[in-house]
């Protein structure tokens, strides 16, 4: 459906830096630009807001032309309507809460009784109605978020650009907003183009994925396409995360994830029902006997294969689920490893990402 | 818990106020000295004087003008310098500092050699019958060519401290460049605007060097308050004592309102 999605085709030099990258996104459907620090994603994101101009291609939205290298058409950034998230949000501190939803409305030429209406539909919506009158320094980390959401909204976009959308949020905080942002996206329809370094959030989010490294897309795909057949090391190493649909329910203390095969025992107060949890291969830890302490997750399993990666190595068990763990060549002589051999791997709860 | 904000570091109170003491007593005595030389009803009479009317009357009308202009002059100029590169940049910077620190007197000459009677410009608008220098219009520029630069600093640094991204973000949400400067920047800015404002007003009420050079001592042209005391030093003491408190309580009230200016919109509505 390229008439109401996005299509992006766009070069640029700076400095030493080469950006080519070529990606659209359909109605609806939400693309995570993933990729290193450094890589250019939030320059895509600039090329596609109009604040940065690209040395050559052509960027489409919604059937309208927004830059054409060809024809020298740059369309300014007040003309594409792009809802932009920013980082920090970039909340305007001098105005209330409903002032700065209702801002795009004020641009468009709309009188202030309407902009005020517009704003309280938004905050309505997204669950902030009452705090209106409320300046940017009164509101906690995830309203600010739910407020640029809002103000982005308010201004009626044909494309939603995320720009690390949980990087001011602290670790407490980004799970509950993370699925949050996922239903409102859902409920909104927009094509989307979220940018994060964080694998997670990608996987969180992202429809479909699109893995940007040192300016040029190394891997375009589902989820599943990216995860099952990794085309770089930096998406090695995304799919290098142990990764499991599971049903939430209540344990002793803490919740117990269960996986088909297996039932982690994790931190999320926030979440029920159907989720993902995920974790990094460094996060286990491999021991001949079952670990004393702290781990509330301990499984027996047989290693399934050894992977040797530059300075460590990847083991591969099978613990009712298939798991990876990631050891020191130390710690791998020391465990004796080899296919077969039954070993214990231990999680702790803490180390386990749990995200709608 | 957060650390302690370096208490233990400073040296003792005591001996800081020993140290900060001198200063103090040295701005405040003569500044009280002015007021307690006369009654607040001699005061009142000497200022009634048409000397000092007419003075009085000249600076508010010049500095109110000159202070308008250095706003709106050095608004354009100060974004300039806080937000676009440009070669030369260093080299406008310079020069717009130069104000502050040659002596007025300077100025003044500088202002005489540029637009007098005798210089290129000045020439030129002889022939219209155009005349700057001795008038009220010198008076005026010699005060914006002082005290533009004040507002220059101050409002440069204000735009400077405008986070880039919120006017990135009002663009992304309709804004043009234009709408954003007026709805965003001016009004994260305003505190510093507004302090630049009240330094650049004074610093045009203090005046007196350049304006004396460039435009002279005429009564009602171009006599303002500061050449008033001068020329009532000559014949009468309490005249001028009465038009330095008056000066001194004017300098005072701009203080008072730029504070509470300021307080009152750095998070104004919009």
């Amino acid at each position: 459906m390229p008439d109401t999605g996005l299509d992006f085709d766009a070069a640029l030099s700076f400095g030493g830096f080469e950006l080519e990258a070529r990606f659209s996104v359909a109605e609806g459907e939400t693309l995570a630009l993933v990729g290193p620090s450094g890589a250019g994603k939030s320059t895509c994101l600039g090329i596609i807001a109009g604040l940065v101009p690209p040395r050559a291609g052509r960027v489409v939205c919604g059937g309208e032309v927004w830059n054409d290298h060809d024809h020298g058409l740059i369309l300014p950034p007040e003309r594409r309507r792009v809802g932009m998230l920013f980082q920090e949000f970039a909340l305007f501190p001098h105005l209330t809460l409903q002032q700065n939803v209702g801002y795009g409305a004020r641009c468009r030429g709309r009188s202030r009784a309407e902009a005020e209406a517009v704003a309280s539909r938004w905050l309505e919506r997204l669950g902030l109605g009452g705090l209106g009158e409320r300046r940017v320094a009164e509101l906690s980390g995830g309203q600010r978020q739910r407020g640029a959401l809002a103000r982005a909204l308010a201004s009626e976009p044909r494309l939603l650009l995320l720009d690390e959308p949980f990087g001011s949020l602290d670790v407490a905080t980004r799970g509950s907003v993370r699925s949050e942002l996922r239903r409102f996206l859902a409920e909104f329809g927009l094509p989307t183009v979220l940018v994060t370094h964080d694998p997670v959030d990608a996987l969180a989010l992202g429809e479909r994925i699109a893995v940007l490294e040192d300016g040029r897309l190394t891997q375009v795909g589902t989820r599943e396409q990216l995860l099952s057949a990794p085309r770089s090391a930096f998406v090695a190493e995304l799919a290098g995360l142990n990764l499991y649909r599971a049903d939430l329910a209540d344990g002793r203390g803490l919740k117990e994830a269960r996986a088909s095969g297996v039932s982690f025992h994790v931190l999320a107060d926030d979440h029920h029902g159907p989720a993902f949890v995920a974790f990094a291969p460094a996060e286990v830890s491999l021991s001949r006997e079952r670990l004393p302490g702290s781990a509330q997750n301990a499984f027996l399993g047989r290693v399934l294969e050894v992977r040797p990666l530059p300075d460590r190595l990847r083991v591969v068990l099978d613990v009712g689920v298939v798991l990876v763990a990631e050891v020191t060549r130390e710690a791998a002589a020391a465990l004796g490893l080899g296919a077969g051999r039954p070993l214990w791997a231990s999680i702790k709860a803490t180390a386990i990402h749990v995200y709608g | 818990m957060p650390l302690p904000d370096g208490h233990a570091g400073r040296p003792p109170s005591s001996l800081l106020w020993l140290g900060a003491a001198p200063l103090v007593f040295f701005i405040g005595l003569p500044l009280v000295a002015l007021w307690l030389v006369s009654s607040p009803t001699e005061l009142v009479r000497h200022l009634s004087s048409p000397l000092a009317v007419r003075a009085l009357w000249l600076t508010l009308k010049t500095t109110l003008v000159a202070t308008a202009l250095a706003v709106a002059l050095g608004m354009p100029l100060a974004y300039l310098l806080a937000r676009v590169p440009f070669r030369g940049r260093d080299v406008v910077d310079t020069l717009v500092d130069l104000p502050i620190t040659i002596p007025p007197v300077v100025a003044g000459v500088a202002l005489l050699l540029a637009f007098g009677r005798r210089s290129l410009i000045g020439r030129q608008l002889d022939v219209l019958g155009v005349q700057i220098a001795f008038t009220s219009v010198a008076v005026v520029m010699a005060q914006v060519f002082i005290a533009s630069p004040f507002f220059v600093k101050a409002a440069r640094a204000g735009f400077e401290a405008v986070d880039g991204r919120l006017e990135t973000a009002a663009r992304t949400l309709g804004a043009s460049p234009w709408r954003v400067f007026w709805t965003i920047t001016v009004p994260l800015a305003r505190p510093a605007l507004l302090a630049g404002l009240v330094l650049a007003w004074a610093r045009a009420l203090s005046e007196f060097g350049a304006t004396m050079m460039f435009a002279g001592n005429f009564p009602g042209r171009t006599q303002t308050l500061t050449l008033a005391v001068m020329t009532a030093l000559e014949s009468d003491l309490e005249t001028a004592v009465a038009i330095s408190a008056l000066s001194l309580a004017l300098a005072i009230a701009a203080l008072l309102a730029a504070r509470l200016a300021a307080r009152r919109w750095s998070a104004p509505l919009a």
